[in-house]
């Protein structure tokens, strides 16, 4: 069976747990125990009826707050498939969070409060999934028992959503606008009378119906984690090396090439989780062997070999910042070809820590599994994360904020511009003294001058 | 509930598995998975033997035993240990009171599950370990769904869930200063289902007690307690005989069985999926109070 994850997201009020506690509930996984421990702080609390919030609220501070502080998984299924939601907070601050949440979604909700229209976090949010190139955004528009199931409300407010996001919406992004009432669980998994002008797909038919497999259609990326060597190794060096597939599909036989250094050879055998197979695809964690005695360590990228004529890089493409050029360009396997090995990058970052950027600092950029010491030479500009305007360059950068940066690094790592290949596209930033995750890059695609000066 | 004569386990969970596992032999010098014998562990320990064939698993087991063990989990671990080939490490509740580090707990509750953390934390700090490889998951319990993968512990092997590095895409960042120690969480993302229908599509022998089989136990609390030496009874606790089964194996002292006739593993998954009480539902350690997991987790709990 296959797994879909989700990121939520919303503000404190738009009854985001109560969403979720609806999907659970609906779905049949809550057990009895838990709900009778619902039931209970319900009436404590004197809300009225089953509040379904409290079941992913958790840890004391929040509901001392009444409110979510961080990323929270929560589990369910049904008969099609496995879900695993990443709630994130809504709050102003925690941009960070919605980041994190969603790095690994195939669809991200978003709920608006059809009382309020869209606000500044809706503006954020929806960034955010563009940015990240979510596969697929669900626009919940939640409450409309408050706006007495409204068309007109509806419709009003689907518009100015369509307008916030045609000029951000990355080429291939499903856009769902749908009306929801999760208090009364109106087309959360079953529809509902007062909603009769809406002919739409419940919530749960779109998250039933995504896509959870496009990483398999992009070209071959697979970096080794480790060496594998056996126990008892005799005068022969049998040598297999690990890792997880991050896109595309390898096969025995395969014609390959390992990056940096461009040595070719060609798969011998391949294992997924220890069994041998003829074949693996994106996010199988395999271990490989090939044809020939090549030089390949942790970090090392094996991609598939070009076909002739067809070496170079990714080729002059735009800026990573969604900004309506990438459309039409975005979203599709390209043909094969080599991702670069970069010692300056461009990229779109989000810091992530309490401590600011410092230009010129020494910081790591890890790409994947592969660590290099890295400093951040120039802040380019500044993202409006509600506007989505780019404005003037600050001389720092704080916790929650995005922009452009220019990166020079110690070694060269071999990336994919994030648009053309996610998951070999970003990188985080640890700091190398208190060694946080400080930020998170999403590489720009090459400048052909960019290089030049290394 | 899910129909589960066919298996709904996504694989997908396997492989983000070995992945941690791989990440967690690179990125560190001295990782252990900690052992309790009980079904996550074993499910963690058998991804370990997959993710580095054929070479070894290039890390020990560490075993905190607080001598109220049930005597088939302890059997089962050694021939766990000589079958795969795996290398064990064992410390003992027992000498951590012997020395004065920790306190037998007294009265109606007594029990030794809290003094484990003293012996893991002297257990670090001897082995000089620097990552801690656990069972634990996320679906177990509300303060557990906001636990990282690799989730930084500071000299007293306090958590704090403010403090947390967020984890993007399946980038893990295990850099840490001297001190400080990383518990790792490979089956984060399963829930029960998942680890039983892994056993199940593996074919993983499991303790016996996992299974129905007859035992003397006592009701308390709505729940039923397997009777042993080191469980202070109250006169009016009358053991008797039943079919029982366990869910979890943790301590005897806090593991309490369910009432179940489930011999295989098929009937095990049939019951769980039809279950209407949840996992840690039979977890007398969280029963203590609303928020207790929090609590011990701060407290450097695993």
């Amino acid at each position: 069976m296959d797994l879909l994850r989700l990121a939520t997201a919303g503000s404190v009020d738009d009854g985001k747990s109560t969403l979720i506690g609806r999907l659970l509930y609906e779905s049949g996984s809550v057990p009895k125990d838990k709900l009778a421990a619902i039931e209970a702080a319900s009436r404590r609390r004197g809300a009225e009826g089953l509040d379904l919030s409290l079941l992913t609220d958790g840890l004391i501070a929040e509901r001392e707050q009444g409110i979510t502080i961080d990323v929270a998984h929560v589990y369910f299924a049904t008969p099609t498939r496995r879900y695993i939601i990443a709630d994130t907070p809504g709050h102003v601050e925690y941009t960070r969070n919605m980041v994190t949440g969603a790095s690994t979604a195939s669809v991200s909700v978003i709920l608006i409060d059809a009382r309020n229209g869209l606000l500044e976090q809706t503006h954020r949010h929806y960034y955010i999934s563009a940015l990240l190139r979510i596969p697929t955004v669900v626009v919940a528009i939640n409450k409309m028992d408050l706006v007495d199931y409204s068309q007109t409300r509806f419709d009003e407010i689907a518009a100015a959503f369509r307008a916030m996001a045609a000029p951000v919406q990355p080429a291939g992004q499903t856009l769902r606008i749908m009306p929801v009432s999760s208090l009364h669980g109106e087309n959360i998994t079953r529809r509902s009378a007062h909603l009769d002008w809406y002919d739409g797909p419940t919530l749960l038919e779109v998250l039933e119906t995504a896509d959870a497999h496009q990483r398999s259609t992009l070209p071959g990326r697979l970096q080794i984690q480790r060496v594998l060597r056996p126990r008892n190794e005799g005068a022969l060096d049998i040598r297999s090396y690990a890792g997880r597939i991050a896109s595309g599909t390898f096969r025995v036989g395969d014609a390959v090439t390992v990056l940096p250094g461009g040595r070719q050879t060609r798969i011998s055998a391949l294992a997924h989780l220890g069994t041998p197979v003829e074949a693996a695809e994106a996010g199988q964690s395999v271990s490989v062997d090939f044809v020939d005695d090549v030089d390949v360590g942790r970090g090392s990228l094996v991609v598939p070999t070009p076909p002739e004529g067809r070496v170079g890089t990714t080729g002059p493409t735009s800026s990573l910042l969604p900004d309506g050029e990438g459309e039409g360009r975005t979203g599709r396997p390209g043909p094969a070809q080599l991702p670069s090995a970069r010692q300056q990058l461009d990229a779109t970052v989000c810091w992530l820590d309490e401590q600011p950027l410092r230009l010129g600092r020494v910081y790591l950029v890890q790409h994947g599994v592969q660590r290099v010491r890295a400093k951040v030479t120039a802040i380019t500009g500044l993202v409006d994360v509600s506007t989505l305007q780019i404005g003037a360059p600050p001389d720092t950068l704080q916790l929650n904020q995005l922009a452009t940066v220019s990166l020079k690094l110690a070694e060269p790592v071999v990336v994919d511009a994030y648009e053309e290949n996610p998951p070999n596209g970003a990188f985080i930033v640890v700091d190398a003294d208190t060694s946080a995750t400080a930020a998170v890059g999403f590489v720009a695609a090459d400048r052909p001058a960019a290089d030049d000066d290394f | 509930m899910r129909v589960t004569s066919v298996s709904t386990f996504p694989t997908e969970l396997a492989d983000e598995a070995v992945y941690i596992l791989r990440e967690t032999a690179a990125q560190f010098e001295r990782p252990a998975i900690l052992f309790s014998g009980g079904k996550d562990s074993i499910v963690v320990t058998h991804l370990a033997v997959r993710a580095f064939a054929p070479a070894p698993v290039p890390f020990p087991l560490l075993h905190v035993d607080t001598g109220h063990n049930f005597v088939e989990t302890i059997a089962y671990r050694d021939w766990l240990v000589s079958s795969w080939n795996l290398d064990l490490q064992v410390r003992y509740v027992q000498d951590s009171i012997d020395r004065g580090r920790a306190q037998e707990e007294r009265g109606k509750y007594a029990s030794r599950n809290i003094l484990q953390t003293v012996t893991l934390l002297d257990a670090i700090e001897e082995l000089r370990l620097d990552a801690c490889i656990g069972g634990a998951r996320r679906d177990e319990e509300k303060a557990r769904a906001k636990e990282r993968i690799f989730s930084v512990r500071d000299e007293f092997g306090q958590w704090d869930a403010r403090r947390q590095r967020p984890e993007l895409f399946d980038m893990l960042n295990g850099r840490i200063a001297p001190g400080q120690n990383v518990r790792v969480f490979p089956i984060s993302n399963w829930t029960e289902l998942d680890v039983w229908e892994y056993i199940r599509e593996q074919n993983i022998p499991l303790p016996s007690i996992y299974f129905s089989h007859e035992r003397d136990v006592f009701d308390r609390d709505g729940l039923l307690w397997a009777d042993s030496p080191y469980i202070n009874k109250t006169p009016d606790e009358q053991p008797y005989r039943a079919h029982v089964r366990f869910r979890t194996v943790g301590d005897m002292t806090c593991t309490a069985a369910v009432s179940s006739r489930a011999t295989t593993l098929d009937d095990v998954i049939g019951e769980i999926a039809s279950s209407e009480i949840s996992e840690r539902g039979a977890r007398i350690d969280d029963k203590r109070s609303e928020a207790a997991m929090e609590q011990r987790k701060r407290e450097g709990y695993f």
